[in-house]
């Protein structure tokens, strides 16, 4: 049977070794992992060692140069057992070090892409604030100009990896206004009077995320990623990429959970028709989730497919898992799966977000 | 890849969407085929919803080649793939009528098949070949009055005579079932082989016997002809036998998964253009001093209707493509006929919904698109019966 597009024979090959070794060497730490709160840096070098880690990036940074090998990665990933391990891999590979690669200077390349690709310099996306979530434009970070570089101050939240982040990739106001023409990126090294703690969770318990404070970090002008005061099109260019992994996530976490619930089975119609259900919600989710992937991949607009594809699979992943815990009892995977998989209509942007792109796509 | 900042952020959401199953012929017999049904179609729906559209739309779609798309060049079709057989369902909507729609795919993606993969030359020459010219039309008879997603509860019996067959019994819900010159029947011919005891027939519908009876009033779709017929001590050669004798409800099972895929198409073009018309009737109709379309939950009910109608095309266009390449795919048929059929029922009522007092009258045709695409929860296996399919698909 021929794989769907965008997937090949070679990529089926690739999925195949990725489910094994999430399976062998992720799956039975999980919930060690999930209890400590974190899950060790080996995770990302033996996945460097494996070739997984940079499998989208060009080869001439230590990648693997194609970007399906990696989709096919998130969804194998969502078979770890753990939404937190999955997202702290993702936090590094998937959102942080993409606007390094896309926007970076040869030698940021260098001395970010190339260490963060062999799992050595973990990297971290700063955007989100305590007061600026959906609305990204009203980041309130400073960035004040200075002899050599820029001071930095601020807070940033829910920022996945950041307490383990030698690298954040932040959002900061290079002017006064802030706002869309006033944001930019700095690459900001872990050291004086950068602060990471941990929060508290619902879920995503083997994630270290982080509460961000930056008191008078001096970050140097070479540290400026990409265009001045052009950062809300940095934001935006790696959103599309980002809604597409989780949108891969959550179909491979309803896959791995459906399949799962099929081993234990059940009698009865009404549990027949209910796994029917999922079985369809899944196949939809996938449907339209490799569609947008495609379009991604053609090099075309693909904000609707994308948007279509995330709004589509969250709150379905959220609700698969709760109707398999109504199946067969809050048994601690299936609890962990729901909780981790209620993140979704928030992160990467919530669900009304995506309501409102769609919408205001359509002209209203 | 490498991005500029520009490129990134200026969605283009007017580009060119084409799916890759379809070419550029796709494309351009999409567009035939679009003009042809505005202009020479959709004006008389109105008309047609009181009298059912008349036969001479089968005779002009044969004349432009539309009834034999996907068909082999033999018989007289394009010899086209799968595909251009989706492009019809999904055009044909703008007809704005569901019975119309439905009447075609009787003859073109439910009758037609069968006889093109079990008939013999001599049947597909006296029935496929003038069908695909729309001079003559087919209809199939599965359910009965007492049998409908129970298939295998069917009572009528064909008995073996010689080298006639007599067949009696009463079929119901026959789309075409007054107007067609040929049925495709589902006997039960060994009432003790179970599942082995069906077989299909080829009957002529001037046959003896063969008695049309009352033509049946429905929720919708009220264009199409609704036939409950009678089959009374109907004569027919054993060469009416389409098929294998026995092998009837495997071939039926067979039959009804494209029927299920076609439909599926139906209801992914009912709620585009259900939507369409009311994404435009919220960009006209002011209320409280702005376009209702303006409102945030009427936007996010657009959000929403286009995220359902894009998944249920997704499951379509990806189930047509493992069609196309030579999948049986009866699980995921079932699984996007099931979705589709939920979602257009769904969507037509948002849609009623966003019309307001508007959407419950007539005049604006939004009624009618939920009254239309009701029976695709129903028809050709309803909800539960893809949901029995589908669980049991897993061994549940």
């Amino acid at each position: 049977m021929a794989p769907i597009p965008p997937f090949t024979a070679e990529h089926e090959e690739l999925r195949g070794s990725i489910r094994r070794f999430v399976e062998d060497e992720l799956y039975p730490q999980a919930t060690e992992w999930e209890e400590a709160r974190w899950f060790p840096n080996d995770v990302f070098t033996r996945m460097a060692e494996l070739g997984y880690l940079g499998l989208k990036f060009p080869p001439e940074y230590g990648g693997g140069g194609d970007v399906v090998a990696d989709a096919v990665l998130s969804e194998e990933l969502a078979r770890c057992g753990s939404g937190g391990l999955a997202a702290g891999i993702g936090a590094h590979i998937g959102i942080a070090l993409p606007p390094i690669w896309k926007f970076g200077t040869e030698e940021q390349k260098q001395r970010y892409l190339v260490p963060g690709l062999r799992g050595e310099k973990i990297a971290a996306l700063a955007i989100t604030e305590p007061d600026a979530g959906s609305d990204v434009a009203s980041v309130r970070t400073r960035a004040e100009r200075v002899d050599g570089g820029f001071v930095v101050n601020g807070a940033k939240m829910f920022i996945t990896g950041g307490v383990r982040a030698d690298a954040l990739v932040t959002a900061v106001k290079t002017t006064a206004e802030g706002g869309h023409q006033g944001l930019s990126f700095l690459i900001i090294d872990r050291g004086p009077g950068v602060e990471s703690s941990a929060l508290e969770k619902l879920g995503w318990h083997a994630s270290d995320t982080a509460a961000i404070s930056f008191d008078d970090v001096f970050v140097p002008a070479e540290n400026l990623l990409g265009e001045e005061n052009q950062g809300f099109y940095l934001i935006m260019a790696n959103f599309q990429w980002e809604r597409l992994l989780m949108a891969l996530g959550a179909v491979g976490g309803m896959q791995v959970a459906f399949e799962r619930a099929l081993q234990r089975g059940g009698n009865g119609q009404a549990t027949r028709h209910r796994l029917a259900e999922i079985a369809t919600t899944i196949e939809g989710g996938r449907d339209v989730t490799y569609h947008a992937l495609r379009r991604y991949l053609a090099g075309a607009d693909a904000v609707p497919e994308v948007t279509i594809a995330k709004l589509a699979t969250q709150r379905a992943a959220f609700e698969v898992m709760d109707a398999l815990i109504s199946l067969y009892g809050d048994e601690p995977e299936l609890a962990r799966a729901a909780r981790d998989a209620r993140l979704g209509p928030i992160g990467g942007g919530t669900d009304e977000i995506m309501k409102e792109i769609l919408g205001r796509s359509l002209g209203l | 890849m490498t991005a500029t900042t520009t490129q990134s952020i200026k969605p283009d959401f007017q580009g060119q969407r084409k799916h890759f199953i379809f070419t550029d012929e796709h494309e351009q017999l999409r567009e035939s085929i679009r003009r042809f049904v505005i202009k020479e179609l959709q004006p008389h729906s109105e008309e047609w919803e009181e009298q059912t559209f008349p036969d001479w739309v089968f005779r002009r779609m044969g004349e432009l080649g539309f009834l034999g798309l996907d068909k082999p060049e033999q018989y007289g079709g394009q010899g086209g793939d799968y595909y251009t057989s989706l492009v019809l369902a999904e055009e044909i909507v703008h007809a704005q009528c569901g019975g119309l729609a439905m009447g075609l795919a009787v003859h073109t993606d439910m009758a037609m098949p069968p006889i093109l993969k079990f008939g013999t030359e001599e049947q597909k020459q006296e029935w496929v070949v003038p069908a695909i010219k729309g001079e003559k039309i087919l209809c199939l008879g599965i359910t009965e009055p007492d049998a409908g997603s129970d298939v295998a509860g069917i009572k009528t019996r064909a008995v073996a005579d010689g080298d006639e067959y007599v067949i009696n019994g009463s079929k119901t819900f026959i789309t075409n079932g007054h107007r067609a010159d040929a049925i495709v029947l589902v006997t039960k011919t060994d009432p003790d082989a179970g599942y082995d005891g069906f077989t299909l027939f080829l009957v002529p519908m001037d046959a003896p016997g063969v008695i049309r009876e009352k033509k049946l009033e429905k929720l919708g779709m009220h264009a199409s002809d609704t036939a409950l017929l009678a089959f009374q001590d109907v004569r027919v050669p054993s060469t009416a036998v389409l098929g294998d004798v026995g092998k009837g409800f495997y071939q039926i099972m067979w039959e009804l998964q494209g029927e299920r895929l076609i439909g599926a198409a139906g209801c992914v073009a009912g709620a585009q253009a259900a939507f369409d018309r009311t994404l435009q009737y919220a960009q006209e109709r002011s209320a409280f001093g702005r376009q209702i379309g303006h409102f945030q939950v009427i936007r996010h009910k657009f959000a929403e209707m286009a995220t359902k109608i894009e998944t249920a095309r997704q499951m379509v266009y990806t189930t047509a493509w493992r069609f196309q390449n030579g999948q049986y795919p009866v699980r995921e048929i079932s699984m996007a006929k099931l979705y589709a059929a939920r979602i257009a029922v769904e969507v037509a009522d948002e849609c009623i919904q966003i019309h307001g007092g508007n959407g419950y009258m007539k005049e604006y045709g939004i009624e009618r698109v939920w009254r239309d695409m009701r029976l695709n929860r129903i028809g050709a296996g309803t909800d539960e019966i893809m949901l029995e399919v589908i669980g049991r698909s897993y061994g549940l």
